[in-house]
């Protein structure tokens, strides 16, 4: 089985993070009650007409940008002709012939290029409700929503690497600002041609993969449909050229249409819009609304931070923690910062106690983080209170002064209160003492904690450790 | 203007205006003469009586109260029944839309509206403005006010019957291969198709997108201009729209003007009669200042299966939407979803339009698309190169609408390329998506009866001002049509 290879290319379909529709006036919204974001555009009511977005265009252009890709200065719509109860006019408004955006991809961390072949703007469908009895139900919000289907080369050879492929394109869409990719509301759909061949032998038939609603699900259907086709080859059959369906309770892929059955989509131009014209200018504007994409920023906070790559991917695992880790570098030190937000803010984003599973819902602000890592950094504050402290700022919010006053968590680094507990902790633990003084430096920390405890964690424990050392010191000379 | 028996829209309009007759007596009046004649004529398919009177009722208590008075203030109007009106029947003369009432208003009946005007109702038409002459309503037939036993012409066959009768001074109607101008030559009207773009599209309802225009049919060529002024300018709904309003040019002199008599409008077998009235219309613009050019339009003989391959395409997909989903009639079927479909187009289309979709299935079909199609689109782009070589040396060209009278009604029913032909004449200025008027040039005999021809003048894209102002300045020197006799005084 080794010998085989797989050939994997992927359709990745976005909506556009517009506030209305590609071509009408209609609200943008996920959820909305049925039907309640519909004009006369979108549900094609007779002699209604489609007048395109410049919004989607221009969020269409800065996702070519960030990919890399040329940008056609002239394109064209099309329309692509087919019957169903979710397609309102009976075509779905489309790029064919000339998409805006051809070219660029995305480079995975074993430096492999994936190549997009290229990018095309289009118009969703509506959705279409099987599961009440005798009835279809239609649901036209959906119909109109500004997409971009962005169509890779046959580069991908393996589930791994189309999962670092959508993860990345993902995470550059999101920075980009073009779309929010939350599959879950279907902003983000991927459909997955896949075939295998020997090595040193032409490929083999294409077969496409649809409803994957997940990243996960987009692995299992290649791990599962890979063998399937291996198999039949090996069995001296072939597959044939289909779109099949993954199910993902029963984890396979069955069988949708073949090719005899695909659809005539008589293509042709749209003779309701003109022609689509992206002048330098627009590019420009574009790019000057790009922020800075993962990649970059991952590179940046290792070489200008000097932080690890675990924390880089950590902190620009989104565009919101990114930005958000930025603005507390105003205040704070950057590994200072790094640890507390990879450690602490972030982790308790998943804890059911705290209002809100996204950084932007809580009540911390960058500000106020900084703040309280300044408390730390001079001493102000130990690391226990401060995670205390914190915990306030997270759940209720607050200023990180006022509440280490309110809870009474000032650090303690005046030496004579030190010195007492330290002196009541030594008289306690005299063997511990000894194992120090005959010279076990280490065994000191078993001293400090008591003494941190003591003072109900408000000790600095640097001076806690010095304070210890001197005494032992000086009570054994 | 010419003295005529009944008031045009410009001239009704200042009587309005001035106090000198309500609008309410006015559309009172039009509405009895509709009822007394259309029985018989079958120009309106859905009167809107009592919307209409309320609103002239509202249109003379504002110009009592002091009101800024609308251009078209007061003026009856009769819509296509392929252009929406809220609330209105817009039933595009197919049993498929039985019944639809149009859920919002296009942007060239809110701008009559906003002028003023007072629509009456949406008349009969041939089904999704396929046809040239009426008979493939599948409501009723216009009949010809000049001969009722003749077609009034197609498709917007009740608009110019409207006009023609006398009902109203006003219609619109809509043209994507001649289907305002034909019926205006058929009925002694003028009809006016605009340069594609000039006049919104939003809200009629789509046959062939890059070819239907919009296109008022009036008595007179200044009340085509007015509407004009009215109408034109760009839309923020339609994509297609051009920018630039229409301003009449009132100065216009044909001194020195240059018309094209193109040799392949004038073919051998065309009727001795018309082709005396056309040649008289072109003698009346040489003595008002005008040179004629004889010139070659060569692809002119490719204009119909260019046209029939570009528009059935366009059609097929425009008429998709007409699915029994969402509006319109629904026919079960065998209850799936492919069946009733199947039931409901089947149904819901008459043939000529089951017709048109099939042929422009084919034509964009995997396979056949660069054969059909794909050339069609270059041969259009030819019979355009056509025009602007013609338009460097001329300014304007000259011939007739159509290379006949009415035809009596059925004649042409079975023999749809017979049909087709008939837009020989008009096609090509829809394809070039150039401004084209037709207007009566006199009467010819026609089985004994007296019958209108019009004469078509054409001009370059964007030149609708200087068609319209020739067409005014030679309306004055053409003999009177007169009215119909079998169409009503207007009051």
């Amino acid at each position: 089985m080794s010998d085989w290879k797989t050939v994997i290319g992927l359709e990745v379909h976005c909506q556009l993070a517009t506030r209305t529709k590609l071509f009408c006036g209609c609200p943008n919204e996920f959820g909305a009650a049925p039907n309640a974001n519909t004009c006369p555009v979108c549900t094609g009511q007779p002699g209604a007409l489609p007048v395109l977005n410049g919004r989607a265009l221009e969020l269409a252009v800065r996702a070519g940008l960030a990919l890399g890709a040329e940008l056609a200065p002239r394109s064209s719509f099309a329309r692509k002709n087919y019957f169903y109860c979710d397609l309102p006019k009976g075509y779905q408004i489309s790029q064919y012939e000339q998409p805006y955006c051809t070219g660029g991809g995305i480079v995975l961390a074993s430096g492999k290029k994936i190549r997009l072949e290229r990018i095309h703007m289009e118009e969703d469908a509506g959705k279409a409700i099987h599961d009440r009895g005798d009835t279809t139900l239609v649901d036209l919000n959906r119909a109109g929503i500004p997409l971009i289907e962005s169509v890779t080369e046959a580069d991908l050879s393996s589930a791994e690497e189309a999962h670092e492929y959508l993860t990345a394109l993902k995470e550059i869409f999101q920075y980009a600002g073009v779309s929010d990719c939350d599959m879950e509301k279907g902003s983000l759909r991927c459909d997955v041609n896949v075939s295998v061949h020997r090595e040193g032998t032409p490929w083999g038939t294409k077969v496409e993969l649809k409803n994957l609603n997940s990243f996960r699900h987009v692995v299992e259907s290649i791990e599962h449909e890979v063998p399937r086709q291996i198999a039949l080859y090996e069995s001296g059959a072939a597959p044939v050229q289909e779109t099949r369906l993954y199910d993902p309770d029963r984890k396979l892929t069955r069988s949708m249409r073949s090719k005899e059955d695909a659809h005539d989509y008589r293509y042709f131009p749209d003779p309701d819009l003109p022609p689509v014209l992206v002048e330098s200018r627009d590019i420009e504007r574009a790019r000057a609304g790009l922020p800075e994409l993962p990649a970059q920023r991952r590179l940046r906070y290792g070489q200008e931070l000097g932080l690890s790559e675990y924390d880089a991917g950590v902190l620009t695992s989104s565009r919101e923690v990114a930005d958000f880790f930025e603005a507390t570098l105003q205040h704070a030190e950057p590994k200072l910062a790094a640890n507390w937000i990879g450690n602490e803010v972030l982790r308790a984003l998943s804890d059911p106690d705290v209002p809100g599973e996204r950084l932007e819902e809580l009540p911390l602000t960058p500000e106020g983080l900084g703040e309280l890592l300044g408390l730390v950094a001079h001493g102000t504050l130990s690391a226990g209170a401060a995670k205390k402290v914190l915990r306030v700022m997270i759940v209720k919010g607050g200023d990180a002064a006022s509440l280490v006053d309110e809870l009474g968590l000032k650090q303690v680094s005046d030496t004579a209160r030190i010195e007492a507990w330290c002196r009541e902790v030594l008289a306690a633990k005299a063997e511990v003492a000894e194992q120090v003084a005959a010279g076990n430096e280490k065994a000191v920390g078993a001293l400090v904690g008591p003494v941190m405890q003591a003072s109900k964690g408000k000790a600095n424990p640097k001076l806690v450790r010095e304070t210890l050392l001197a005494l032992i010191r000086a009570t054994s000379t | 203007m010419k003295e005529t028996s009944r008031p045009d829209a410009t001239e009704l309009g200042a009587q309005l205006r001035s106090g000198e007759r309500s609008v309410v007596e006015t559309v009172q009046a039009c509405l009895a003469a509709i009822d007394s004649r259309d029985g018989e004529l079958r120009a309106f398919a859905h009167l809107e009586r009592e919307r209409a009177l309320a609103r002239a009722a509202s249109l003379d208590e504002s110009r009592r109260s002091g009101a800024p008075l609308g251009p078209l203030f007061g003026v009856p109007v009769a819509l296509k029944s392929n252009l929406c009106w809220e609330g209105a029947v817009t039933d595009c003369g197919s049993r498929i839309l039985a019944g639809y009432r149009a859920p919002y208003t296009a942007t060239c009946v809110q701008r009559l509206l906003d002028a003023g005007a007072v629509p009456l109702g949406t008349t009969h038409m041939d089904e999704f403005a396929m046809g040239s002459s009426g008979e493939n309503s599948a409501y009723a037939c216009s009949k010809n006010p000049w001969d009722p036993t003749r077609t009034a012409g197609g498709s917007s066959s009740g608009s110019a019957v409207a006009v023609a009768a006398g009902f109203v001074p006003l219609a619109l109607g809509s043209d994507t291969g001649g289907s305002v101008r034909q019926p205006a030559s058929h009925t002694g009207t003028v009809g006016f198709k605009p340069t594609y773009g000039r006049v919104s599209r939003y809200g009629l309802v789509a046959f062939g997108s890059s070819l239907d225009q919009v296109s008022p049919l009036a008595s007179s060529v200044r009340d085509i201009e007015l509407t004009l002024e009215v109408l034109a300018g760009p839309d923020p709904l339609d994509a297609t729209s051009s920018p630039g309003r229409f301003e009449r040019e009132r100065d216009f002199s044909l001194e020195g003007v240059r018309i094209g008599r193109p040799r392949e409008y004038f073919p051998e077998d065309l009727d001795g009669e018309i082709r005396a009235r056309i040649e008289s219309g072109l003698q009346g613009l040489v003595e008002l200042g005008a040179e004629i050019v004889e010139l070659s339009l060569p692809h002119t003989e490719v204009a119909i299966p260019t046209y029939y391959v570009v528009a059935t395409a366009e059609a097929s997909s425009n008429l998709a939407r007409f699915d029994g989903v969402r509006y319109g009639q629904r026919t079960p079927g065998d209850g799936s979803l492919v069946g009733m479909y199947r039931a409901t187009r089947q149904a819901g289309f008459g043939d000529e339009v089951k017709r048109r979709i099939l042929l422009g299935t084919y034509v964009l079909s995997s396979g056949y698309y660069d054969a059909w199609y794909g050339r069609a689109s270059k041969v259009r782009e030819l019979l355009r190169r056509d025009f602007d070589r013609a338009f460097e040396e001329v300014d304007l060209v000259c011939g007739p609408t159509s290379a006949s009278a009415a035809f009596p009604l059925g004649e042409k029913a079975d023999d749809p390329v017979s049909m087709y032909l008939s837009d020989l004449l008009t096609v090509p200025a829809s394809l070039a998506g150039l401004p084209a008027v037709s207007l009566p040039a006199g009467l010819v005999n026609g089985g004994g009866s007296a019958l209108p021809v019009g004469l078509q003048l054409t001009g370059p894209r964007g030149e609708d001002a200087r068609v319209l102002a020739a067409a005014r300045l030679l309306e004055e020197s053409l003999p009177l049509p007169g009215s119909p006799p079998h169409g009503e005084v207007r009051p």
